[in-house]
Parts: structure tokens; sequence; C-alpha cells
């Protein structure tokens, strides 16, 4: 349809209760080699949910919610992916956090603010060894991109107004690098500020790209937590993005 | 038209003011470097209508940040280009931060920004070679019928499944299978 459109091959699989797209364009555009290492990438995001999910009973991280297993029982991914959070958890303030405490004083893990950056970041590695060619893998919305030329055409990622998801609100071109949003859209309001528990409504949505996907995404889900502050705060961070308020103002961070 | 101007104005404002602050606030003292990315604060819009709301938005955002910026650091820009339809080149003059000097061009045809280079910008955290990779978001208001079609991959909030049918990225999931 367009030149941007043009020798695009693209993949769907549906892994962690959510759409994996990929989309590919060069040498392995779509061949064997390249379907191997999307094989390869949906065999480690497989892995990820089978250890991490909240809502299979039998997951690693369930068990330690259930108080049956301890972190140093677990596969050492999880400890990684706890002690990520807690770095997050201090440069936010507590607005972030991975522990959780149930209305009945339970202390609960949910790393899932961490698990998905962190799982595309380990899944997206077979793609990037493809030879000349340019990948963009995203799990629900936050993604990685590659392009193999590092002065070819960027990949271009629309940014969805959350107020209305058949616009976008922003373009942002990337060789490599990372983007991803949080948002209220979609799910209802599932961020909240963790020092307060309760959920944030000044920001409709927060994207932030940058270089690594598991950092962005904790940040973009943080600012969101943050309310009012998040933006101030992701500049204090040297962050780029975009940042939409619930009232429906669009405020680039840079 | 003198709202597209206008808007412009504004917007190579932001874009100064935006650095501006951005150095300030930067915790590594450093030495100047060059550094090239293309991208742009402006919408890359079709229709009039749409010029106008992507331009409240970007001169909104610029002068929020500009409040916090140091009024002596911010730079002055030479304008003179941007007022004829055609294609420019506008330089903004060299702002002095405490952290290094800041300059930027902006290429401008008729009333889009084209083009974003920072001539000088004080290195901070390794950041130049991040920034490198990715451009500025450029601020747009547009449907998947205007201009969707150039568009890659979508990123929004959390996807679930469910939702996910009637999300941008299925559409252009469709349309490249």
């Amino acid at each position: 349809m367009t030149a941007v459109g043009a020798g695009i091959a693209r993949r769907v699989e549906h892994v962690m209760g959510m759409p994996i797209s990929l989309a590919r364009r060069g040498t392995h555009a779509d061949d064997d080699r390249a379907e191997e290492a999307w094989q390869a990438a949906l065999v480690e995001l497989r892995w990820v949910d089978a250890v991490f999910s909240t809502w299979r009973p039998d997951s690693d991280v369930s068990r330690v919610g259930r108080g049956e297993a301890t972190l140093a029982e677990c596969d050492p991914a999880v400890a990684e992916v706890v002690r990520l959070g807690e770095d997050a958890c201090v440069s936010s303030h507590g607005a972030f956090d991975v522990w959780r405490t149930d209305v009945d004083g339970v202390r609960r893990l949910d790393p899932s603010g961490v698990v998905k950056g962190w799982a595309v970041e380990r899944a997206v590695a077979p793609l990037l060894a493809l030879p000349g060619t340019d990948v963009c893998l995203s799990a629900g919305g936050d993604m990685v991109c590659h392009v193999a030329d590092s002065d070819g055409e960027p990949w271009a990622v629309g940014i969805e107004d959350p107020h209305d998801p058949s616009r976008l609100v922003a373009r942002i071109p990337v060789r490599r690098g990372a983007v991803a949003t949080s948002g209220s859209a979609h799910r209802g309001g599932h961020v909240v500020d963790a020092r307060t528990g309760v959920p944030s409504t000044a920001l409709a949505s927060v994207t932030v790209v940058g270089a690594s996907l598991t950092s962005v995404d904790i940040d973009a889900t943080t600012a969101l937590a943050l309310g009012v502050d998040g933006p101030g705060w992701l500049r204090s961070r040297l962050r780029t993005g975009v940042v939409v308020w619930a009232d429906g103002r669009v405020e680039t961070v840079a | 038209m003198k709202r597209i101007v206008l808007w412009v104005l504004s917007t190579i404002s932001t874009v100064v003011v935006l650095f501006g602050y951005h150095t300030s606030t930067s915790s590594v003292m450093a030495t100047s470097r060059e550094g090239t990315f293309s991208g742009s604060l402006s919408g890359q819009t079709t229709s009039g209508s749409a010029a106008g709301s992507a331009a409240g938005s970007a001169s909104g955002s610029g002068s929020t940040t500009g409040g916090s910026a140091p009024p002596s650091d911010s730079g002055s820009t030479d304008t003179s280009g941007s007022s004829s339809a055609s294609s420019s080149t506008v330089t903004g003059d060299v702002a002095q931060t405490r952290w290094g000097p800041v300059q930027v061009q902006l290429d401008v045809s008729g009333s889009t920004i084209t083009d974003v280079t920072i001539l000088q910008y004080p290195d901070s955290n390794g950041r130049d070679v991040e920034i490198a990779s990715y451009s500025l978001p450029q601020l747009i208001q547009e449907t998947l019928d205007a201009q969707g079609d150039s568009i890659s991959m979508v990123s929004g909030a959390t996807y679930t499944s469910q939702g996910y049918l009637q999300s941008l990225q299925s559409a252009l999931d469709q349309a490249g299978l």
C-alpha cells in the first residue's frame, strides 16, 4: 500500500494473555530462519509465563504468593526480576512496588509491572541475531525495535490516543531502542500508587522511549502511578516520551 | 496561514526551550558533542484542523517546560526562514547552559518541521548514544484512515487479548498478512 508497509512480514500469537506482534523486513523477513527465530522467541515468552504468571496456580510466583516456596527455591530469574522491582521502588520513592499488601495484611509478590518488558527484551534476542534483518517485537504495545543498518529506515511507532484508540497522538521513529506505554485504556485503572494504594487518575497514558525495554516499561508505569508528578519525575531521569493527561492534553517529555 | 506560521514559531521556541531545560537538569559536566537525529515535535498532518490541534498540544507543553528553564539559558532563534512557505533551514542561537552549549537547527517545509538537528548539546550520562537511535516523539493527531498506514507498530496501554481486535495494531497486522 505504501513504501513503509511494503516488505514487512508480520506474525501474531497470544502469549501471557496478550498479543505478541512481530514485524520483520530485510534479508530474513520471511524465510525459514526467520520463522525459527520467531518460534524461539515464543518459547522464551511461554517459559516466562509459566514461571511468572500470577494467573497460573502452578507458576513459581504463585507458589511464592501462597507461601509454598521461597524466592531461593524459585528459578533464579524470579530473584532477578524482584531485584529490578525493588530498585524501581527506591528510584520511584515507593510509588512502584512489586510487593503488595493484601486486605488481609499478607505481603504478596506481583512482578507483572516488571516482567513484560524484561521478557520481551530476552525473547527478542534470536530475532536480533538475524543478519540484515529489521525486527520489531511488541508484547501488548510495549516493544523492542531494531534496524540492521544503523542509518536505515526507522520503525515508525504510533502512540495510541488513550481517549480514542482509533487515533494516534504521536509518532516516534525508532531505529534501535524500546517503546513502552502505560495507561488506563483497555483495562481500566490498573495502575495504583503503591504509596497510597489508590489508582492514579491524573494521567491517561505515559509513553517512554529509550535503550532498554525493561527500564522504559518500569519508568512508564512509575510515571503513571506518580500522576501529576510523573512528567517532572521523567525529566529528572532524562527520559524521552509522551504524556497524555486525563483532560486530553498531550505533552512531550524530552 | 497566520496561525500556521505562529505554530511554527512556537514550536521552534519549544524545541529550544526543551533542550535548554534538559541540559540544565543534567548531572554530568560534559564536553560538547555533535549529535544528529531526525524527527520533530511537530505534526506531519494533512489537514488544517489537525494541524491546529497538534499546535495546541506542542505549544502547551513548551510553555510548561519553559517555566522551569533559567531564562538566561534559553536561546533565541533566527526565524526569518519560517515566514515563507518554501523549505528553509532555521538555526537557533547557541544557548549557554551550566553544562555546556546547546544549539538546534530545524528544517522547515511550509508549515511542517521536517527535521530537527542538534548541532551542539552537552553529553549527559551517555544519553547521546541512546538518542541517536530514536527520535523525539512527533506530536500528531491523526486517525488510522489518515496516516495510520505509515505506522509500523502501535504502542498503547496494555492490550488484553479481548480488546485487541479493536486496536490499531490488529489493523496493521491484518494489512501486513
